[in-house]
């Protein structure tokens, strides 16, 4: 087997339900060139160095031409809106991530995400109670998938009324980012890209609704503030909120599923935490590790040549940290493909790493915090109806696409 | 006895004796036990408290956000261990392996760790030390008095000394709204610390925030009425500044007085001892049996010239006190070196400051990232040619990077474009550190020299 072959074999949808023994082929050649321009980094050190090296960009203008077209099937996002944060470097990038941890975090509003608890939880009971009498669901579906939108129109507030249109644009966005082989690819960007268009104008106008009348959401307070950074232009604000949504999103979806997969398949872990919902502070950070929602960052490039594990990465070439195989790496993790909620030092690389280490982690681990500890709780002696379950296409944004379990009824 | 079977008979039920009870004292003790020590353990400190953590008691304790009483430390582990607290060690008799206490009481060890800290330099001039209202700030009886004072609103407060003790109360003084003037003997705030480039920055950030920083200028004197309440200070320039409230921040002075005489390599720069914290006799002989970790150790480094380094840092404290605690237990074979890269933190105006490496070793500095004037940026400083420090003001997350630079010796000036440079981080300018020989009370790294019983930089308090 060519090590060519192995990267596309982890990109090829039949190891999407197990790619870890591929990750292990791959730390074999801890920096691996694929082609002339990309790089793929697989071991936990190598990771960790670049995603705090400055020479790395998140910004794809500095991509070598030749480097710009990767393996990945990106779907170009024709989208008229700048780069949000995530895709931008430093000062832009710390700019519009400082204005919009604002009113999201400390050390302005340090009680955001806690204050949420009573409203998270709230949501969590009403998707079990919406179980109904049924003793078979589809955790994504009913469950996982739901949850996370809810919480960021709550955060964003988006009127209670207009929740379920906003449903239906996140869900065709993301159907976007998950693309079915049967699908024409022209149809679905149509349908992905016109989604987008009415996102957008539905933002636009709660944009000057909250102008004009500001609550106590994230939305109305990223619209009014205008601090030492200035205020957001109309785009900024757009290309914000919008990542909010989908990146927010996805990831959480994948981590609650994963989680409860991972649970089913560890009874035992499964049992503790119902007895015991402290747990499932461990819990998390080990299924962040052990199954994380990013499997891999593929949108970093060289702003010089960088020496690494005696590899030179040239400038402008496209570097992926395959945050999952680093998460596996034995050198950092003894015994790394034990899920082990009792793991000590868990510094793992779930939530990436530097300056665009995930922005909503806090709001992410308090929701599956909740989610897993109300299903662990609830649920009569649920089980897995298939395992493996089916995986969405996407390697990147990786989880399954239907969790189907029976359970032998809930409790209040 | 053999040599193992003599290190089987300590691990097993020999006697450990830790003076000072603090940070380095705890996490040494607690390392002890991990490692599997079964012995007697002692631990003397001349607070009576159990060990508590001090960066908070210049920035959430001053501000009223934590009590003092509210900052013990969290204990790892059950230590069964003799708590001597309330009494001060008076004296070191290596001979006879013995450590004599205030109380008159001895106390016999077979393996000694000497984790005595600093105390805060006092003001020099003791009848005016004494007025009410003048305060020093090391200890958790200090914050509480401090904060106190703080709470009943004086009209102002007089900072004295802008190294990062002075300048982290001046920052919660702002903080609580109560006017507050700075005299600083250097050039500007942290300049012993991190240089004149750095230290411009500092003063701008303090002047912002309403701070009367008042650089190049000396306390000559404080005032008081007659019932002894400070009502005035006296400086160089022929000014006076009416103020109830004197924060004495000077820097600190190492608690090696009680060994004077014990033929050990202590002295006012701390006591000397080698990588594997093993104290070194007035001869520059190692001991076997006397260890030193935290403030009050000076010890080589291999990433610096193998200068002795005395470091006034918590993590360093930590580390030191690991290796110690794991080289006071183990075979010389089994022995680790201690090679952390120094490194600090500090909160002070809103801005995250945090240093790795030893700036004040620098002889030029460039601002690698950012800009010094938005006061959000990454400077490195470079020492004959290659990294020797970085710097960040609220851009702490790269610095693991630059860390890895200095480990690695990579050559400085940086050669390499990275995100966010800016023009001004074209070029390396000088550092602008004053003379080394000059007293200053700034910086919380020293390189003390080459020999490990060399005291030639001693401190002078300020002429009144």
């Amino acid at each position: 087997m060519t090590q060519a072959t192995l990267l596309r074999q982890i990109i090829d949808y039949s190891s999407r339900a197990d790619p870890y023994p591929l990750y292990a082929e791959l730390r074999k050649t801890p920096v691996l060139q694929e082609g002339d321009d990309l790089f793929v980094v697989s071991t936990y050190w190598e990771i960790k160095s670049l995603l705090h090296d400055p020479r790395i960009s998140s910004d794809a203008r500095n991509l070598s031409p030749s480097a710009a077209g990767t393996l990945l099937q990106e779907e170009e996002e024709a989208s008229a809106l700048p780069p949000a944060f995530l895709r931008l470097d430093p000062p832009e990038h710390d700019r519009l991530r400082r204005m919009t941890m604002r009113p999201f975090g400390p050390p302005e509003t340090p009680r955001r995400v806690h204050n949420m608890r009573g409203e998270l939880a709230r949501i969590v009971s009403g998707l079990i109670d919406g179980f109904g009498d049924r003793n078979r669901i589809d955790v994504v579906d009913d469950f996982s998938y739901p949850f996370p939108v809810t919480v960021i129109c709550r955060l964003l507030g988006v009127p209670r009324e207009d929740e379920a249109l906003f449903h239906s644009w996140a869900d065709t966005i993301a159907a976007g980012l998950d693309p079915d082989p049967g699908q024409d690819p022209g149809e679905r960007r149509r349908v992905t890209q016109q989604a987008r268009t009415e996102l957008g104008k539905y933002l636009s106008g709660l944009i000057d609704e909250r102008s004009g009348a500001p609550g106590d959401d994230m939305l109305s307070a990223l619209v009014t503030q205008h601090g030492e950074d200035g205020q957001m232009t109309r785009m900024e604000l757009l290309s914000t909120a919008s990542l909010l949504l989908i990146a927010g999103h996805e990831t959480t979806v994948n981590l609650i599923t994963n989680g409860m997969l991972t649970l089913l398949r560890n009874p035992d872990v499964l049992e503790r935490l119902r007895g015991d919902p402290g747990l499932a502070l461990p819990i998390v950070e080990e299924l962040l590790r052990f199954e994380p929602p990013v499997q891999l960052l593929p949108q970093r490039t060289t702003l010089a040549d960088i020496d690494i594990n005696g590899v030179t990465i040239p400038k402008g070439a496209s570097v992926w940290l395959v945050l999952a195989s680093g998460n596996r790496d034995p050198q950092r993790f003894p015994d790394p493909d034990r899920f082990d909620p009792d793991r000590k030092d868990n510094q793992h690389l779930g939530f990436g790493s530097g300056i665009h280490n995930c922005f909503g982690a806090p709001l992410a681990r308090l929701e599956a915090q909740l989610a897993l500890t109300e299903l662990a709780r609830r649920l009569n002696s649920p089980r897995l109806v298939e395992d493996p379950p089916p995986y969405r296409q996407n390697a990147v944004l990786r989880g399954p696409r239907h969790l189907n379990i029976t359970f032998d009824g809930f409790h209040a | 006895m053999s040599g193992d079977g003599a290190l089987a008979w300590l691990r097993r039920e020999g006697r450990i004796v830790i003076v000072g009870a603090s940070l380095a004292g705890l996490r040494a003790a607690e390392t002890l036990r991990k490692e599997g020590f079964t012995g007697s353990l002692t631990l003397i400190g001349d607070e009576p408290h159990e060990p508590y953590d001090r960066p908070p008691l210049s920035k959430q304790v001053l501000l009223g956000h934590a009590t003092a009483d509210r900052t013990a430390l969290p204990r790892r582990l059950a230590l069964d261990a003799h708590w001597r607290l309330g009494v001060a060690a008076t004296g070191l008799d290596m001979a006879a392996k013995r450590v004599r206490l205030a109380d008159g009481d001895e106390v016999e060890y077979d393996r000694l760790l000497i984790a005595t800290g600093v105390h805060a330099r006092p003001w020099p001039h003791k009848s005016e030390a004494e007025l009410d209202g003048v305060f020093v700030l090391r200890t958790r009886d200090d914050a509480a008095r401090l904060q106190r004072r703080l709470a009943a609103s004086p009209r102002r407060v007089l900072v004295i000394g802008a190294g990062f003790t002075g300048s982290e109360i001046a920052s919660a003084c702002r903080e609580r709204g109560l006017p507050v003037t700075v005299a600083e003997r250097g050039a500007a705030p942290l300049v012993g610390a991190l240089g004149g480039v750095i230290g411009r920055a500092a003063a701008d950030l303090q002047r912002e925030h309403g701070v009367d920083l008042r650089c190049g200028i000396m306390v000559t004197a404080l005032e008081g009425d007659a019932p002894g309440r400070l009502r005035r200070a006296h400086l160089s320039d022929g000014t006076t500044i009416d103020t109830d409230v004197a924060v004495v921040s000077l820097g600190a002075t190492r608690n090696t007085e009680w060994l004077a005489g014990s033929g050990l390599g202590a002295g006012p720069r701390g006591i000397a001892c080698d990588a594997g914290c093993r104290a070194f006799d007035v001869r520059g002989i190692v001991t076997d049996d006397v260890f030193v970790a935290g403030d009050v150790a000076r010890s080589p480094h291999a990433l610096f010239g193998y200068q002795f380094l005395s470091l006034e840092h918590w993590g360093n404290a930590v580390a030191q006190a690991e290796t110690a605690a794991h080289n006071m237990i183990s075979s010389s074979s089994e022995r680790r070196p201690h090679l952390w890269v120094p490194a600090f933190w500090s909160a002070q105006f809103g801005v995250n400051i945090k240093s790795v490496g030893v700036p004040s070793l620098g002889e030029e500095v460039i601002v690698a990232q950012g800009s010094l004037s938005d006061r959000r940026f990454t400077c490195v400083y470079g020492y004959q040619g290659r990294v020797i420090a970085a710097v960040a003001f609220d851009q702490t997350k790269w610095l693991e990077f630059y860390q890895r630079q200095i480990e690695s010796a990579a050559p400085f000036p940086p050669d390499y474009p990275s995100v966010d440079r800016r023009p001004e981080g074209l070029r390396p300018v000088p550092a602008e550190f004053p003379d080394p020989s000059l007293p200053t009370h700034g910086p919380s790294v020293t390189v003390s020299g080459y020999s490990p019983t060399d005291q030639r930089i001693t401190f002078v308090p300020a002429h009144a």
